[in-house]
């Protein structure tokens, strides 16, 4: 009843709405229209100005910036009145794309530009094209292969993270006292910023004259306790202290994943006489498998990224032994500006590890959960 | 009678044995928690200690105070915060004071931006159907998600040339934008899921009583997604707060950030002990109150679609 009266209603005042719709769509399409083309004409006065083709123009490209933040208001508002119900729907999306692609679709093909570049910043001549030059470079360049190399050992010493990191999640879902003391403890080297830890830890807890962990090493047999001297050593002595910060990321995670486990899985394995190890192999482990493979990828996607540690404690050395490939790109921009080059180590870096990912999601989207 | 005493003899045996089993099975599981207590709080608690000591204290490895070593201001009084020096004028503590500043609002406005436009789009995700060219919403998700493998290397040096192009090298805002970038997914899909936990059927009623899209979402639905929220925002100032990467490359002297300060002192010889491990102190202890009073939050940030 109350319905029909409300249609009948709607059908009373359609052909004004309709009206204002038609006027409404047309005052949209022209609002968007003019702020295309007025951001366009702001952006080719600059670069006119820039290349020096005209006098008029702004000292930096701030106004490019500002211009794009109108666009962008202009996109939405232009959105909202062509489309209606549906326009506004797209605005939830809108500022989050609109965002990404500026700050990383843009800067991105931005790099890919720079990494054809014969550039250093400390030279007296400016940047000019010099095509694959840096690809073929970066071929015979042993230190970066060196740094993959390293890559592979850091990568595979995630599995390592996650074997005490399952421990720990095992032993805080076991039946135990002042859980809530634990969880807070094991969970505070998260919270640490990287760069604090490569002091505390690599340069005062590790030192090699009177660190805590060197007199300790000593009481324990081993006489020369130096951590950052031999290759293996330090490489492992990195690693640890990355692991030491991101253990409690993995342990978190499979521990939520251990306390929404059926109970009654477990009690069945009981029944059934398996003993503890039994019980943790055969059903465990495999409930787990989905939530594991998740947290790995995870944690390879981050340790990919391993850079602050090693810049800060070690800078690459000995020879080169604990570079990953991010601090040894930042070598190269900080200490020989070497900008052009650098890029392209970092572009190329990124499609290694675009494809690397690819592979690894294909193989493993078996057991993963569905993240998307 | 005799047999029957020896029978249940033999089940207390055996009833005992099972006890020592379970003695010993606890005293391990304890002895494994607190050795693994020990690895993650003797760093913290010898950075802190350190902080206090003099340079023979360090040196000969003296770890407790009063018993072992007689705990001093110095290391405080170096970087000015001191309580004897905290009323003088002090270079060092104004440094710390600016750089400290600048964390605090690189990393709150960076997790702020992220958390508006990252609830923004996972509400949109999480209630409509979007296409847009061949992407459909588990696209636009990937989309998304995808910019976390996106290594610093690779956007540092476009940032670099770019910035210096807007004039934003050496700016917060600067900062704030490349945060918001690297947090963004993290929000995302910490938020999508939390969404995906409120029912449909609170929208639908919203639209019966007349609200609109937005109506609906800023006064009915975002007020239950707080837990989400919280738990996005802290997680987001942890890592914006830690961030080194960045900041070393885009920052010189206005904008720097405490992880710059603290590295830039690493690499000097001759480190001042007590005044490196002060300004450690100085800067984890924000965090290290975040991870004890608000570890509720960032676990469920963290496990948000774990188990499920």
């Amino acid at each position: 009843m109350q319905k029909s009266a409300a249609v009948a209603d709607g059908g009373h005042h359609k052909p004004a709405p309709r009206y204002n719709l038609a006027r409404r769509k047309v005052a949209g399409r022209a609002l968007v229209a003019i702020a295309s083309l007025g951001g366009l004409l702001v952006l080719l006065v600059q670069i006119l100005h820039t290349t020096g083709t005209i006098q008029a123009g702004f000292t930096n490209w701030r106004p490019i910036l500002y211009a794009y933040l109108l666009w962008s208001i202009a996109l939405g508002v232009g959105q909202v009145m062509i489309r209606g119900e549906r326009g506004q729907r797209a605005l939830f999306l809108l500022p989050a794309v609109l965002f990404t692609v500026a700050v990383v679709i843009f800067p991105t093909l931005f790099g890919f530009y720079i990494a054809s570049l014969d550039w250093n910043l400390s030279s007296l001549e400016g940047p000019h094209f010099n095509g694959l030059d840096n690809l073929i470079a970066l071929f015979n360049d042993t230190y970066y292969w060196n740094a993959l190399g390293n890559m592979v050992f850091y990568t595979l010493a995630v599995v390592a993270e996650y074997a005490i990191a399952f421990a720990l999640a095992l032993l805080l879902n076991a039946d135990i006292r002042a859980r809530k003391f634990f969880r807070v403890v094991f969970l505070l080297p998260l919270m640490l910023s990287p760069v604090a830890v490569s002091w505390m830890i690599g340069k005062s807890l590790m030192e090699y004259r009177f660190g805590p962990a060197a007199t300790l090493a000593r009481a324990l047999g081993w006489d020369n306790p130096a951590f950052f001297a031999h290759p293996w050593i330090a490489r492992v002595s990195i690693d640890a202290m990355d692991a030491w910060v991101s253990i409690p990321f993995i342990m978190i995670i499979l521990l939520a994943g251990l306390q929404a486990m059926p109970k009654e899985v477990l009690e069945a394995a009981k029944v059934d006489g398996a003993n503890g190890w039994q019980s943790f192999w055969h059903v465990t482990f495999p409930i787990m498998l989905p939530v594991s493979v998740t947290v790995l990828i995870i944690r390879i996607i981050f340790k990919l990224k391993l850079a602050d540690i090693v810049i800060n404690v070690t800078a690459g050395g000995p020879g080169g032994a604990t570079d990953t490939v991010s601090s040894f790109i930042y070598r190269v921009y900080r200490d020989r500006s070497n900008v052009g080059y650098g890029t392209g180590l970092a572009i190329f870096y990124l499609l290694l590890i675009i494809v690397f990912l690819t592979v690894l999601l294909r193989l493993t989207s078996r057991w993963m959960q569905k993240v998307a | 009678m005799s047999t029957l005493t020896s029978a249940s003899a033999t089940v207390r045996k055996r009833h005992g044995s099972r006890r020592a089993k379970h003695i010993v099975g606890r005293m391990l599981i304890y002895g494994a928690l607190l050795f693994w207590a020990f690895i993650c709080l003797f760093p913290i608690y010898w950075t802190v200690s350190t902080s206090f000591k003099s340079a023979v204290d360090v040196t000969q490895g003296h770890l407790i105070p009063w018993l072992d070593f007689q705990p001093d201001w110095k290391g405080w009084r170096s970087i000015g915060l001191s309580p004897d020096a905290i009323l003088r004028t002090s270079n060092p503590r104004d440094e710390f004071m600016s750089r400290f500043e600048n964390s605090v609002i690189t990393s709150v406005g960076a997790s702020f931006l992220a958390l508006v436009l990252g609830s923004l789009a996972a509400y949109g995700l999480s209630r409509f159907r979007y296409k847009f060219a061949w992407m459909r919403n588990d696209d636009i998700l990937f989309f998304f998600m995808s910019q976390l493998i996106l290594p610093p290397v690779v956007l540092a040096l476009p940032f670099l040339v770019l910035y210096k192009a807007l004039a934003l090298l050496d700016t917060r805002f600067g900062l704030i934008l490349l945060y918001t970038l690297t947090v963004l997914p993290i929000v995302i899909w910490i938020m999508r899921d939390q969404f995906n936990s409120i029912p449909i059927e609170l929208d639908e009623a919203a639209f019966v009583d007349g609200l609109s899209v937005w109506g609906a979402f800023l006064r009915i639905i975002l007020p239950l997604a707080v837990p989400g929220m919280a738990a996005a925002f802290i997680l987001s100032l942890v890592l914006c707060w830690n961030e080194y990467f960045f900041a070393a490359l885009l920052t010189s002297t206005d904008a720097k950030t405490l992880p710059v300060m603290v590295a830039s002192q690493t690499g000097s010889q001759g480190i001042n002990w007590w005044s490196m491990a002060a300004l450690s102190t100085a800067a984890i202890a924000p965090l290290v109150l975040v991870g004890i009073f608000l570890e509720r939050y960032i676990v469920s940030g963290l496990t948000t679609g774990a188990g499920k």
